[in-house]
């Protein structure tokens, strides 16, 4: 029998989404042994009934419920709420669901903050009051799933790589469990590292790192980090490349900014990475600004309001 | 006793709105409006970056369209610095653009509104999706898959990350293009524009057709449009100047720095996100179906519109047939369908003249940039309207303010108006079915938000 997947999106961007769509033709493969009861992205289920005349959000009843984005507003509380109770497991998908991503780095301002700034910006016509009819009110603070639902299964990623949620999709499928590696995405990578340098500065990613030709292979090149270039492969949770495939990032001469969120669950990328830093003699201070650092984990209370530490 | 009919969530459409439509005692419709549900506020939280981080954080704003906002970001970022792109540089944000956009209306097209005019709009909701295509003509449907991927891994192997992209940076591109490179995605890409061509002439041949009265009645409003012009008023997605059309066809342009001279947004009590409007024609703003003040559209139909041309042979073959039979410029809003399938053929063939150039192989692809205080605007044309981010950056280079228009938001307003005109005439004596709530809907998708 086909198994039954719910689908949602919150406090996101449906980068997720069209991560799905990327898995191509395997895509189709698991259409055939997956039966979606309710995915907005892409089919025409109703909250509130098919006639739009339901009192409460109801979601069919599925074995898998899938969750992108964090939760950031009443609606989305609700919903996740509703998820929980209709599916016997539930996947916290992307770095959005599992660690807040990139729209908790509004967790560093109140949202008054937040509402007075868009609301004022130069384009903006003057208003007496913020919307607030027949929309969710938003919460104190945009908050990783597990910080109000019970969740399952991790599948962190900005996006989570295609093959990535296939495979979770197929072990879901034959009744297993995924797994996710504990590794950094250091462990993956193959730039030439050699240890302790000189080095005590650390300098914005301005200009291209030192390499040779354009086609010179990601391993002669030295790692980034030891070109004095902020890279959070250290403190990354590897994965990014999908199967097989080298940090994406990196790849491209680029240093990586942490998408995959921590390498354990728990961890903090900001704290790990000022230690991995201090630790090979770099003054911190030399870094233009340090929120960024947790740009994609400022749930769970990482990133606060200055005015409440 | 007035009835409420939640259509919530507005779905095969990417974020989150409802529309809500009430009923008065006869059943007839009172009103019906557009919600737009979130709000995250990178206007606030980007402050105090580094400026050359910005074009990392802000592809997030949407992981459709994620090209469109790093490109205008790194364009943003390039005013404040003052730098200009190396040509190579320049050429290999472009080519990403594009091949950006013809992957986007494959995915809209196929993916999310085919099922409407392919399956029908009064089929059961539980077939009436790219699934239930896939079942229906299994053949069409691998061909789009493999199409749209063939399309989409060409980003994703090229730039090493395709959803959320990392390539574009402040001064250029990260990375060269080799020559190898450029004749594999060459020979794909006039692969993927043989298959633009075949879907215009399917959709102009097996799916128009059918829904003519459809087309020239639902949700159809008489409006404005925006879109960017090259030097010779040929439509450009990367680069040029934007044109503002009045409904009866005159139109001004500005340079992109200027914006706020012309554009200004209007909030109303049931939307998160701000309507944007043409400020300069001062006549306020007025979503009156009759009479609207200060109105008009973005995205494909926009762009035709504005344009005098295209600036490819194919699209401009198909621009002179579709403006033969709808004029210009055209108000229908189904019309979006066809125009997005005209901006599919010229992003396939503007692609494949960016890879002949024989600047894109070269190996300068980025320009050295130093932090300092300034002000940039930067503007691409998303596949959902004129897209602009404006910072500023103090003298260290990190971020003081920032204002984002998003390409969708322009067709707030236009789509609340869509989406009324189609409830009160559908809607009557209280009578309506999933069928008529769904057509509804199709006013929203049509704007593909």
């Amino acid at each position: 029998m086909p198994v039954k997947v719910a689908s949602e999106w919150l406090n996101s961007c449906a980068g997720c989404e069209i991560s799905i769509v990327d898995m191509g033709e395997r895509l189709l493969d698991v259409l055939q042994v997956a039966d979606f009861v309710h995915l907005p992205a892409l089919m025409d289920h109703k909250y509130f009934g098919q006639l739009g005349d339901g009192k409460h959000i109801e979601i069919p009843e599925a074995d898998v419920g899938i969750i992108s984005g964090g939760i950031r507003n009443e609606e989305h509380l609700e919903i996740a709420g509703e998820m929980r109770k209709k599916c016997k497991i539930i996947i916290a998908l992307g770095t959005c669901a599992t660690h807040g991503g990139i729209p908790a780095l509004c967790n560093s301002y109140t949202t008054d903050e937040i509402l007075e700034r868009y609301y004022t910006t130069e384009s903006t016509d003057k208003m007496e009051a913020f919307p607030s009819e027949g929309i969710p009110p938003l919460l104190d603070a945009c908050y990783a799933l597990d910080e109000k639902i019970g969740v399952d299964i991790y599948l962190p990623g900005c996006p989570p790589h295609s093959d990535h949620i296939f495979r979770a999709l197929t072990a879901l499928v034959e009744g297993t469990s995924p797994k996710l590696p504990e590794k950094s995405v250091c462990d993956t990578c193959p730039t030439v590292r050699k240890g302790k340098g000189e080095l005590k500065q650390m300098r914005r990613f301005l200009q291209p790192p030192e390499y040779g030709a354009a086609d010179e292979p990601l391993d002669q090149m030295r790692c980034l980090l030891e070109q004095g270039l902020l890279c959070m492969g250290p403190v990354t949770r590897a994965g990014c490349g999908g199967d097989n495939v080298k940090p994406r990032c990196i790849s491209a001469r680029v240093p990586c900014r942490g998408c995959y969120g921590p390498v354990r669950h728990n961890g903090n990328q900001l704290l790990d990475m000022l230690n991995a830093l201090a630790s090979n003699g770099i003054d911190f201070r030399s870094l233009p600004e340090r929120k960024s650092l947790l740009r994609f984990s400022g749930a769970h209370r990482l990133l606060r309001p200055a005015a409440a530490k | 006793m007035t009835q409420v009919i939640n259509i919530q969530p507005i779905t095969r459409i990417e974020g989150h709105a409802s529309i809500g439509i009430r009923l008065d005692d006869n059943g007839n419709v009172e009103d019906a409006r557009v919600n737009i549900m979130s709000l995250r506020g990178f206007e606030k939280f980007v402050e105090g970056k580094p400026a050359e981080e910005l074009p990392r954080i802000v592809s997030r704003i949407c992981g459709i369209c994620p090209w469109m906002h790093h490109l205008a970001s790194n364009k943003a970022v390039d005013g404040c610095f003052g730098v200009t792109p190396t040509p190579a540089g320049r050429l290999l944000r472009e080519l990403m653009q594009t091949i950006a956009h013809a992957e986007d209306k494959l995915l809209h097209f196929f993916f999310l509104a085919a099922a409407d005019f392919v399956i029908g709009p009064d089929s059961d909701y539980a077939v009436r999706n790219v699934i239930g295509i896939a079942k229906a003509n299994p053949e069409l449907a691998k061909k789009v898959v493999q199409t749209r991927q063939k399309a989409k891994m060409i980003l994703d192997r090229f730039s090493n990350k395709a959803i959320h992209p990392i390539a574009g940076v402040p001064g250029g591109f990260s990375k060269p293009l080799l020559e190898e490179e450029r004749r594999d995605i060459l020979a794909k890409m006039r692969e993927i524009l043989d298959f633009a061509l075949f879907t215009i002439d399917f959709a102009k041949k097996d799916v128009f057709p059918k829904y003519m009265d459809a087309i020239q009645t639902l949700g159809v409003i008489k409006t404005g449009f925006i879109g960017t012009v090259d030097d010779q008023g040929a439509m450009n997605l990367y680069q040029g100047k934007i044109r503002l059309m009045k409904p009866d066809g005159t139109f001004t342009e500005f340079e992109a720095k200027d914006y706020l001279d012309y554009i200004g947004e209007h909030t109303e009590s049931y939307s998160y996100s701000k309507f944007p409007y043409a400020r300069c024609w001062n006549e306020g703003f007025s979503m009156d179906l009759e009479n609207p003040k200060g109105i008009y559209r973005a995205n494909t139909l926009a762009r035709l519109n504005v344009a005098d041309k295209m600036a490819t042979p194919r699209a401009q073959a198909e621009l002179e047939e579709f403006r033969e039979a709808f004029g210009r410029p055209a108000q229908a809003t189904l019309l979006y369908h066809y125009a997005r399938l005209i901006e599919e053929v010229y992003a396939c063939e503007r692609a494949i003249e960016i890879l002949e150039d024989p600047a894109i192989t070269d190996p300068d692809v980025r320009t050295k940039v130093e932090p300092r205080a300034g002000r940039g605007v930067g503007c691409v044309e998303a596949p959902r309207g004129t897209l602009i981010h404006d910072y500023s950056t103090d003298e260290n280079g990190l971020i003081t303010r920032a204002n984002m228009i998003v390409g969708t938001t322009h067709n707030i307003g236009p789509m609340n108006m869509s989406v009324s005109q189609a409830a009160h005439a559908l809607i009557q004596n209280g009578k309506f079915d999933e069928g008529i709530l769904n057509r509804i809907e199709m006013a929203v998708r049509a704007y593909d938000p």
